[in-house]
């Protein structure tokens, strides 16, 4: 273990996710430039961009998907790869991004978050089964766990990848706009949910162009725009003048309460 | 014919044909290559790979009459030029601007041309009808061991891998954030399906064997909402339809190949019209009662 590591459990927080000056190009096109950011164990952190501006290259970045041109990441103080390989990092992938008649059930797809704890033919132990019988019971899914994936609501299946993310014991978790097509009750136990993860010294970090969950939700806010334009706690970061330049001179404003494009396609 | 069936008892139906070596032959083949390709067609259906399955089950002619004419294992050759094709496929994706589907098509028609013009200029017995079409009524003994062995490596490969190939297929990007190669499972998944059509051609050709490779998981995929399940029963309608279409190719004097695979469509077709939840009289009565 690194020193630096050990000083910070001594105080208790340590340094979840750490990015320095990462550049990121596919084929010499520039889709990130210069990202640095420091995020603590136990932190909420809302990532926030226009389509294109770079959170989805951010994510690929801290997933391994992408390797950065230039710069660094690590996570839990360990490279992104070794962090996989410790099951320290989560994604929960947007409900567009799944295939829903896929023949599997909710207990399926949150044993599914264990596969990477299981020996190479992911035969599930009686640990794993309390894992995901857990996991299930926080996010209220326990009586539905023999359902098919596609017979839940757009509120329970991201409650189920929440629940994956649980399993995982995953102690940094990347979601991918979250909040989209879910119900208020879904929104009351996310909310709670997003608190115990804070007090358990997880690490949330939320990609998303909705501003009001923004302000309701994260501690911390990072804008950004193929870098890091603004980066601190949400108070102090959501101005006017920055959310301009993250948005162009064309920002939805938060302050009026107004809702994001996205929840009014008509307009 | 149809006096055959006035006049025969339905277990003479069954029974009488076991009497022929090459019918027991043929059965036993067709039965297993049948469960074989049935198993590996979940994955198919479930990761959209249709046309992959049928653009290496064609881009393996080439590789069958090379192999022949070389005297070596047929399902060798086939295997080489079937996996050649999905790295061909990839480089040519990879390298410029045409889409996927235009790249599988052009690849695998070349392939396929090839073999034609190599079988009609390397002079040798191979019988061009007997790789279009299959022949399980005339399989040879060494191309039994052939198939057992073929058939064996794929059953316990995918037995082994499920969970991680089903959860490929699912949600591949989970899969890699937690540290699994999904390269490997990719190649893994794409040697399968090269062996399970080198298995396929067996019984029904080239032309036909992608019905194999996807009629049985599409067909499950209609009547469950559960993996494992789903997997069982494409084998067993799968093993069903190819013995069923070779009894009928038997008594009926028809083509196998074709045979089989008509089997097999029917027994989608009934899936499709009287599936308990996804069959479309259910739905349609679902609609009118609303």
């Amino acid at each position: 273990m690194n020193p630096i590591l050990k000083t910070q459990i001594k105080e208790k927080t340590i340094l979840r996710i750490q990015a320095d000056q990462v550049c990121v190009d596919y084929n010499g096109t520039v889709a990130l430039y210069d990202a640095s950011l420091k995020l603590q164990s136990g932190s909420i952190c809302g990532l926030v961009g226009m389509n294109g501006a770079g959170k989805s290259t951010f994510f690929k970045a801290l997933m391994g998907f992408v390797r950065p041109s230039r710069g660094r990441i690590r996570i839990n103080g360990l490279s992104v790869t070794k962090a996989q390989r410790e099951q320290f990092v989560a994604y929960v992938p947007q409900n567009e991004g799944i295939d829903y008649s896929f023949p599997v059930s909710v207990w399926d797809v949150v044993m599914m978050g264990r596969y990477g704890s299981m020996n190479i033919f992911r035969i599930p132990r009686e640990s794993d089964r309390r894992a995901v019988i857990h996991a299930l019971e926080r996010v209220d899914l326990i009586d539905l766990r023999e359902r098919p994936i596609g017979a839940l609501s757009g509120g329970q299946r991201k409650r189920a990848f929440l629940a994956r993310a649980i399993a995982q014991r995953a102690s940094v978790l990347l979601l991918d706009e979250p909040f989209a097509g879910v119900d208020v009750p879904t929104e009351k136990l996310m909310a709670e949910l997003f608190l115990q993860f804070r007090q358990e010294g997880r690490t949330i970090l939320i990609s998303t162009h909705d501003l009001n969950h923004v302000r309701d939700f994260c501690d911390f806010v990072v804008l950004i725009n193929k870098t890091v334009l603004a980066y601190g706690e949400t108070s102090e970061v959501f101005t006017s003048e920055n959310l301009n330049k993250t948005f162009g001179g064309i920002p939805p404003n938060p302050l009026s309460g107004r809702r994001s494009a996205k929840d009014f396609p008509n307009e | 014919m149809s006096e055959l069936f006035i006049y025969l008892m339905p277990v003479d139906w069954l029974v009488d044909p076991l009497t022929h070596e090459f019918m027991r032959r043929a059965l036993m083949v067709s039965a297993l290559v049948g469960g074989v390709c049935g198993l590996l067609s979940c994955f198919m259906t479930l990761k959209g790979w249709a046309l992959m399955g049928d653009a290496v089950s064609h881009a393996v002619m080439p590789g069958v009459v090379v192999a022949y004419a070389l005297g070596l294992p047929f399902s060798l050759g086939a295997f080489v030029f079937g996996v050649g094709s999905v790295a061909l496929i990839g480089f040519i994706k990879q390298k410029s601007r045409i889409k996927e589907d235009t790249v599988i098509g052009l690849v695998f028609t070349g392939f396929f041309a090839l073999g034609l013009v190599l079988v009609s200029k390397i002079k040798s017995n191979i019988d061009l009808m007997h790789i279009l079409f299959g022949s399980p009524l005339g399989i040879s003994r060494s191309d039994v061991n052939q198939t057992l062995i073929i058939s064996f490596i794929v059953i316990i490969g995918l037995l082994l891998f499920r969970r991680d190939l089903m959860l490929y297929c699912f949600d591949a990007t989970h899969a890699r954030s937690i540290g699994i190669n999904t390269g490997i499972l990719h190649y893994l998944l794409l040697t399968l399906l090269s062996l399970s059509a080198v298995a396929g051609l067996q019984t029904v050709g080239i032309i036909l064997v992608v019905s194999m490779l996807i009629t049985p998981g599409a067909t499950a995929y209609l009547l469950t909402d559960r993996f494992d399940r789903m997997t069982i029963l494409a084998v067993i309608s799968s093993s069903f339809s190819s013995i069923l279409g070779v009894y009928i190719s038997y008594w009926s004097d028809i083509e196998t190949g074709g045979s089989i695979v008509l089997v097999q469509t029917f027994v989608f077709l009934i899936a499709f019209l009287f599936a308990p939840r996804y069959g479309i009289l259910k739905n349609s009565n679902f609609v009118n009662s609303n």
